[in-house]
Order: structure tokens, then sequence, then C-alpha cells
């Protein structure tokens, strides 16, 4: 908060506000609506698309309502003559070079430009059609995300997406004037490009020029198939943000109507992801406690610390990328989604006398990088696809909308059994700082036979949405068996967003930071963030959203993973003992080095 | 009445005779800043690369900034069609716009200077490394810490912005930024800096020696002191001539054209067509014509149709593309004046046009987008014949 106020007028009425704030927020606060394109609340301005200009009384030109501060006596108008000849002007060049095929278009009705133009009543195009030469310009070759530059409207919101949240830069602007195109590394394909399929550009994509591959037709095709048994996943934050797509407000918790939900879209057996981040946290837990005794004890070199949690597709393909030196400091742990997929079509097929090759998994994730993950070569440990298709949280809000299923009205449902008992620590796997959490809450009462000592298993110093979070746990009263971990404080670091990533991995490159223990989401607070989450996704919506997860948690009756009955059974009936050899051939997997362009 | 003047050539810019270089910088640098900064204000010198900024206010603004870290740019990226001026004053006297560069750093504090050269003048590197070299020694012997280095760009019209400019220097795509912050208050490296035009600064260095009555005595109240022009087109004497500021379009085309000028350009591709029936009232000059040198004269076996389509073609090509009234805005211009030439749309469709180009004028990200309204609702209203037919 700024201590100096600044005085104006915005349409003559006067506001005070903080010095610094744009003429967009001030309009904001007095409740005049200013239209937007290519403003974002999770990027810097940039106040390319001129759709919010505003008049400033004096001024010779309009002004960008999102680029420009206020100032003291500045007098604006938000609707006067000239701007609305302006903005006029502007959606219709908009349109002009815009592939406006809009009832066919996978955006239509949740399109920003749309909306412009609807609002406008832009009917008759008055400027040339300047979409020809890119007509067809569409990259469909990657399982994530599709680009069709007809479409796209040049607000680079990608582009700063992918630069400074992810500090990725897959996509950069390239080439100028009527030529200027979003491109890749030499307009390669995504695919084959440093792209980590994260979404956060699809999130972002006011218009329908980056998209997630969708499968929903695949998935009705195998739910409709009388042979086949189709399993459904869903994934930890799904279930606080599916609401959004279907009327209700940001963070609302809806775990028992999704299932049912997901009953009446004929799923075979609903079960859930919660389950597998518990097994997750058993199997990473013990790689962690190994590589901790190998490395203070054994001192065995070819052992690597810092371990990295590898929950989040988006972070392996950036890790791949752009620190290959590290792979062997990431968890040999699959992701959740991978040892369900492994699982359900071995223990689960096996349990329930079904044929895997009869099987579908499908799975509800709030990511578009799942997807790509699901098609990697090495997720075929059942001795099939393990994973058949994902979904995002945008495709499920779909489904259920094609299906008539009139959510507010269902009553809620549990999971299925087995592979559907989940604890609290299984839910916070889909917020920042989650993983971390519910890993100190089983190692350490693994090593000490105590709870972790935090209120109510609450690990604080975890939580939040700071960037990097740093937290230092000292580990006393051990057990025998882990009396070298006496005194040992551990330190942990969370980062979510990869270029948040990237300030922790140059840390450990350059030796400057000594962590036991690394949590990495590639998204912005977590999966709940995630590039297939519903349209808007901004810091408000991810707050509400971090905050019905917490709430999930604390409702649950088991909070800590080793206590889900379901995990200990999976090793009782079948697994063995964590990291067993069948552990390792299901649950675990490893990495490829990949060029870095 | 309208104050003007006579057509008269002058000679200050390239003038070499009657001083010391080091002198003039060293006799700058025992003055007070301040009372710099007053004589560049009270001269009336406004920049000279088109846009018309108060050069001394400008170096105010930046001495007033509290920051250890300023610079100094000399914008060298002359790329405006039909200007040429700015090469040869670097050819020929390119110690006095290092000289400029030496008193503006004195005035507001900078250390560092550079100078951002058109990409297609790299010929000039050789030379202007060479003189450099000697310079910063010498001011270095003068005692005043500033080090003046070269950056070449790489051929893109809107690298010419000044912070478009800062974003290439600075290793980025050459994209204007959002103002406010002006350069004074976050330029290079978001740090205060002053960006003049090369000739700015040669006058500047020439103020201080000549002082700035001499210079104010020039010109019109409006238009102090004179100006290189870059001079073009259907003329028997095409090349580079210092005039006073203030003179008719008339006095200028009567000195300069072939007798059958029909129009003239004034300002290169973004300024505006002055066409025959106007010369008598228009003065180059801020309260007339403003220009950043460019002066292209056209006589009657030009088409108009084709001095706009030009204009159009090379601004859908330079556009950085990064605002919508640019970028389409100049797509469609072109595209609709070969469509009503075409006759796929009608005459009046010229002025669904002109109202898109007031649009660009007022709500384009930069110049660049804003100017081209200047070439084009000139064009049209005087030569709407040639567009059509």
């Amino acid at each position: 908060m700024s201590e100096y106020k600044v005085n104006l007028k915005i349409n003559d009425i006067p506001v005070t506000v903080d010095a610094g704030t744009t003429v967009l927020e001030a309009a904001k606060k007095l409740d005049f609506k200013v239209p937007t394109l290519c403003y974002h609340t999770d990027l810097c301005i940039a106040g390319n698309c001129r759709v919010c200009v505003v008049e400033q009384v004096g001024a010779k030109t309009l002004i960008a309502s999102c680029a420009t501060p206020v100032s003291e006596g500045m007098e604006i108008r938000t609707n006067s003559k000239l701007v609305r000849q302006a903005r006029k002007h502007i959606i219709e060049l908009l349109l002009s070079e815009h592939n406006a095929d809009c009832t066919k278009c996978y955006k239509n009705g949740k399109c920003e430009l749309q909306d412009l133009a609807s609002e406008y009543r832009i009917g008759d195009h008055a400027f040339l059609d300047l979409v020809g030469g890119r007509l067809g310009m569409v990259d469909e070759l990657s399982p994530s995300i599709i680009k069709d530059d007809s479409k796209c409207i040049r607000c680079q919101r990608c582009v700063k997406t992918c630069a400074e949240i992810q500090g990725v830069s897959a996509l950069t602007v390239a080439y100028k004037g009527d030529r200027q195109k979003i491109s890749t590394f030499l307009d390669h394909p995504l695919v084959e490009v440093i792209c980590t399929n994260c979404g956060q550009c699809v999130n972002r994509c006011p218009v329908g020029a980056l998209v997630e591959k969708n499968y929903v037709d695949e998935v009705w095709d195998a739910i409709n198939d009388p042979q086949k048994f189709v399993v459904v996943q869903t994934a930890p934050a799904v279930r606080v943000a599916i609401g959004e797509e279907l009327g209700y407000e940001p963070g609302t918790r809806l775990t028992g109507n999704l299932v049912t939900a997901l009953k009446r879209l004929g799923f075979s057996s609903v079960l859930d992801t919660d389950f597998t981040a518990d097994l997750t946290i058993i199997e990473e837990g013990t790689e962690l406690l190994t590589r901790l005794k190998k490395v203070l004890v054994e001192k065995d070199d070819s052992v690597k610390l810092p371990m990295t949690t590898s929950c989040s597709p988006g972070w392996i393909k950036f890790i791949e990328h752009f620190y290959p030196d590290f792979i062997s400091h990431v968890s040999s742990c699959k992701s959740p989604q991978q040892m369900f997929g492994a699982l359900a079509k071995t223990y689960y097929a096996q349990k329930k006398g079904i044929k895997p090759e009869s099987m579908v998994v499908v799975s509800i994730m709030p990511c578009t990088a799942k997807k790509y993950e699901a098609d990697r070569p090495e997720m075929r440990s059942s001795g099939f696809k393990d994973v058949d298709y994902v979904l995002t949280t945008r495709e499920l809000g779909m489904m259920i909308k094609q299906a008539g299923v009139n959510f507010q009205n269902l009553d809620e449902s549990p999971y299925d059994s087995i592979m559907g008992e989940s604890t609290g620590a299984g839910v916070i796997f889909g917020v920042t700082g989650g993983v971390m959490e519910a890993a100190l809450r089983t190692v350490y009462e693994i090593v000490t036979g105590r709870e972790v000592p935090f209120n109510n298993l609450n690990v604080v110093p975890v939580r939040g949405m700071e960037g990097v979070r740093e937290a230092t746990l000292k580990i006393e009263g051990c057990q025998p068996e882990w009396d070298f971990l006496e005194g040992v404080e551990l330190r942990t670091v969370v980062a979510h967003g990869l270029a948040n990533a990237r300030k922790v991995m140059q840390a450990v490159k350059e030796g400057k930071s000594e962590y036991h223990f690394i949590e990495i989401m590639a998204c912005p607070g977590g999966c709940l963030g995630g590039g297939g989450q519903p349209i808007p996704t901004n810091p408000e919506i991810r707050e509400k959203r971090a905050k019905a997860i917490y709430c999930e948690d604390e409702n649950l009756p088991i909070r800590k993973s080793h206590e889900n009955p379901e995990v200990q059974l999976v090793y009782e009936d079948f697994l063995g003992s964590p990291n067993s050899h069948l552990a390792h051939q299901l649950l675990h997997t490893h990495y490829t080095e990949r060029e870095r362009f | 009445m309208m104050e003007c003047n006579k057509l008269k050539r002058v000679d200050i810019i390239f003038c070499r005779k009657g001083f010391d270089l080091f002198e003039v910088v060293e006799k700058a640098l025992s003055r007070d800043p301040d009372d710099l900064i007053s004589d560049m204000i009270d001269s009336g010198l406004k920049g000279r690369g088109g846009a018309g900024f108060p050069t001394g206010l400008k170096w105010k603004l930046a001495r007033n900034e509290e920051q250890d870290e300023k610079y100094v740019v000399c914008n060298a990226d002359e790329g405006e069609p039909g200007t040429f001026k700015d090469r040869e004053i670097l050819d020929q006297v390119p110690e006095k716009v290092f000289g400029g560069m030496a008193i503006c750093a004195y005035t507001i504090g900078a250390k560092k200077g550079y100078i951002y050269l058109r990409g297609e003048y790299n010929f000039l590197i050789p030379k202007l490394t060479e003189k450099l070299e000697i310079f910063n020694r010498s001011l270095k012997q003068i005692g005043l810490d500033f080090t003046i280095r070269l950056r070449s760009g790489s051929g893109a019209y809107i690298c010419g912005e000044e912070s478009a400019l800062f974003e290439s220097m600075e290793g980025k795509r050459g994209e204007p930024r959002n103002k406010p912050p002006y350069p004074t208050v976050q330029g290079y490296l978001g740090k205060p800096t002053v960006i003049n035009n090369v000739e700015t600064l040669v006058y500047a260095f020439m103020i201080s020696r000549i002082g700035p009555e001499a210079f104010k005595e020039m010109g019109t109240k409006d238009s102090r002191g004179s100006k290189v022009f870059s001079i073009s087109g259907d003329t028997p004497r095409p090349g580079i001539y210092e005039l006073e500021l203030g003179m008719t379009v008339e006095d200028f085309v009567n000195e300069f054209g072939d007798g059958d000028t029909k129009a003239v350009q004034v300002g290169g591709a973004s300024g505006g067509c002055i066409p025959r029936k106007d010369f008598p009232n228009t003065i180059i000059g801020y309260e007339g014509i403003p220009t950043g040198g460019s002066m292209m004269l056209f006589n009657s076996s030009r088409s108009m149709y084709n001095v706009l389509h030009n204009y159009l073609e090379f601004f859908t090509e330079e556009s950085c593309g990064q605002c919508t009234p640019c970028r389409v805005g100049c797509q469609q211009l072109l595209k609709g004046i070969e469509s009503v030439k075409k006759g796929d749309r009608p005459p009046s469709y010229l002025r669904e046009l002109v109202k898109l180009a007031k649009t660009m004028k007022i709500a384009a990200k930069c110049g660049l987008g804003q100017s081209v309204a200047n070439p084009f609702v000139s064009i049209i209203k005087n030569y709407k014949e040639e567009i059509i037919h």
C-alpha cells in the first residue's frame, strides 16, 4: 500500500486511490468495467491489444487503462464517443485477422473475443478478411496442446505466461508486422521443443488459439462399449474446481457430487487418485529414507541428494530439458496418476476378475501435461497403456453438461472400493507444499514413532503461496533403526511455477543450498492452478481452491498416508513391502535427457 | 498574420572552423550543469528526430532523477524513409556528436553513453570506433568520467522508437514499451536516460559554443534555429542542406523543385503530404508541418496511389506487430486501397479507412502506429481521384 493518494475523476465521479494504481483498477473501484484482452492478473502489463483504451481529457491520444498509472487531477472517460469508436475498430480489426469459425470452435461460448464481439454488436464485418494465409496452420502433434495460429490474436498472454511464470519460453514472438506470430524454436511443433505441456498458456489464451487436445469423444466411445470396463480416477485438485465449470463459486468442495456425477456418466467404477497419492508417499518416503541412509551412513556417492518430487509431469519434462545432469535427483516414483494406471490393470483387475485388456483407465486431471505423461513409452508397465485417456477438469465439465446431469441436485456418493480410499494427506497433493506436508507427516512418524510436531498435523511452514518456501525440521527422538537421523535438521524447499523451480535448481547446481528434499510443482499454486483447471484461474481463485483443499484435509477421518487401510492392503495382498521388486516394476520409472530447444 | 522566414542556408552542423572541439567541451564542463540546462531551454532547441520534445527540458528531467546510474543514448537508427542526414553528420563531424553526448552526460550525471547505429550504417563502424577511442581517452584526460560505446541495430525500423531501441539494446525483441514511465525516468536498463537524435546532440554542442541567443535568433517563435534536411525525389538538387526553420513549403519548392512539383512529403513516410495548393500557407516547423528532416518532392508524373501504397507496404512490414491498431490497421489500410483501386470495394470505403486511420492515430501504442494516419489522411484527402481510378 502506498502512502500517497491520488485524486482523479472517472466519468465525472471523483475517486481517491493509492499512487501507482492503474486507471483500469481505479475504474473497477467505481464499478466501471473496461474491457480487456491482453491483461491478466498473473502477468506483467502488456498494453498490446488496446481494447482497454480510455480517454484522458486533454491528452492527444487515448491511453491504455491497464498500463497507465493514475495521476493527480486526471479526468477519464471510459465510454465517450471517441472511446467507443476506437474500441469498436479494435475489436473489428482483431476479428478481421481471427478465424471466426465460432460455432465450430472448441472455445465457442468461452471465448473472450466472442464475448466482446457480442457486447459491441460487431455484426457486419466492416474490414477485409485477413485470415487467409493462416488457415490450416494448426499444430496438433502434441498429445496435450493444440495450437491454431489462425485464431491467434497476438495478445501475447501465452508468451508472457511461458516466460514469466514458467521461465520456459517455448512460445515466443517471431517476425514483425503482418507476419508477426507466436512461434516456437524455428516454428517446430510443440511436441518437439522445450514445451513442458503444462498448459498454463492454454489456461490464459483468451481465444481458441491454444486449447487442450480433447479426448471426450474417445471416452464416450469407451463408456458406450459394452465390452469395456471403464475405470475413472479423479485427481485431488479436481474436486475443488469442477464447480467453477458448472456455475459454483470458486473454492466449492464437491467431492461427493463429483463421484455421483461420474457414476451417472456411466463409468464402471469411480476411484480416486488420492489413493495412489497416499501410496506415493509410502514409496517416495521410503526412497527418501533409503537415500538419506546411503548418503549419510554408507557414504554412497552414486546416490543423490537432494531428492526432488516427481508428481508433476510438467516439472519432469522441465528437468529433462533444462537440468538433465540432475535427473538422478528426481524420485523414481511415478506420479499418482501413473501408479494408479499400473495398479488398475494389474492389482485391481486381478482382485475384481476383470481382463486388463478390456479395461479402459480414464483420469480426470487439473493438468494438460498428464496427457503427455500417459503417452510416455515407459508408462506401460501393466503390459498395456496404463492410463488410456486423460481429461482435464474442463473436459469433465463438458461431459457432465453433454450428459445432461443436473449436478446441483445430485446426492453425494462415496468412491468405489478398492483404490477409492484416501486420506487428508492424499488430498493436499493438490496444493503447493502438499506433497511435502504429506511426506513429512509420514516420514517423521516412521523415524520417530511420533506424529509431526505441529498442531493438528498442519505443517504450516510449508504452506502458502510464496513462490519458493524453505523449511527445516529437526528430527529428534529417533527409533533405534533410524538413529543415524538423530538431531539431523531435515532441510526442505517447496517451489511452484517453473520459473521458481529454476531458482531452486540453480541454487542446487551452484552448490548454494544443501537441501535434503525438494517439492516442485510446475504450475502456480500447485495442481489446483493447473493448466487443465477452469478458466479463469488467477491468484484470488487459487487462494480459494487452496482453502477448499485444506478444508477437505481437515474433514477427513484419516490424515496420514500410512494409515490408509487400502494402501496397507495393497502391500499385504500384492506389492509386499514398499520399494519391493514388484513395486519398482509397477510404481517406479526412469527419465530421459532431452535437447534444449 | 503568419510568421515565416525566407529560405536561408545555415552552416552550423557541419562547420568545423573557428573552434577546438575539446575547448568547447572543457568550457561546458567548467560551468554549472543547471546553467547549461537553462541555456538549452532558453535556446528553444527541440528534438530533431521528428517528435520535437524540448531538449533542455528532457535533460532537466533526467538531471532531477536521483539515481546513481544514468545513460546518454544517441539515436542513430535513422530509418525514416527519405532521411539520410544523420549518416552524413556521423560521417563528417562525429566528434561534435560525441561532444554533445559528453556535455549531456556531465549535465545529467551519466557515466556511460551509447550510440545506437542503424544496421545499414555498419560501414561507419571502423571510423567511428577509431574516433571514439581517441575521444574517450581525451575525456579521461580532462577528467570527465564518461565513456561512449557503439551499438549496432539490426535493421528494424521500429528500433528507432526510443523505448524499442532500449529493448533492442537490452538484447530483447525491439518492441515499444508502455509510457509512462518515460526514458528520463526509466530508460535503458530501467535507469534514467536521455535519448537524443544525432542532429540534436550536435546542436546542443553548438549551442554551448555559440550561446542560446545566436541559435534563438534563427527560426520562428515556435521553431527556433535551423535544421538539416534530407532532400530527395523529383529535384534537380537532391542532398543534405541545413536551413533556417520557418520557411514556407512554397519557398522551399521554389528553391528545390523541378518546376513541376505536385506534392511534398514532409517528414518521411510517417509525415504528412502537402499538396500544391497548400504550399504558400504551410510553414516548415512545429507550428506548421514538423519534420525529422525528410523532404520528398513529387512531380506530376508520379501516381500518389503508388506513393501511398509504397508507404503502407513499408508500415505493414515494419510495424512491430505488438499492438492491434498498428499491426492489423496497416494491413487493412493497404489492402483497403488495393480493393478500392480494383473496384472490389466502393470509393466510399475510403471514408471508413480514414476513420480507421484516425483511430490508429489515437489508439496505437507508439509513434509508428499513430503516425500512419499522417500520410494516409493527407494523401486520401488531396488525391482521392488518383486512389480510386
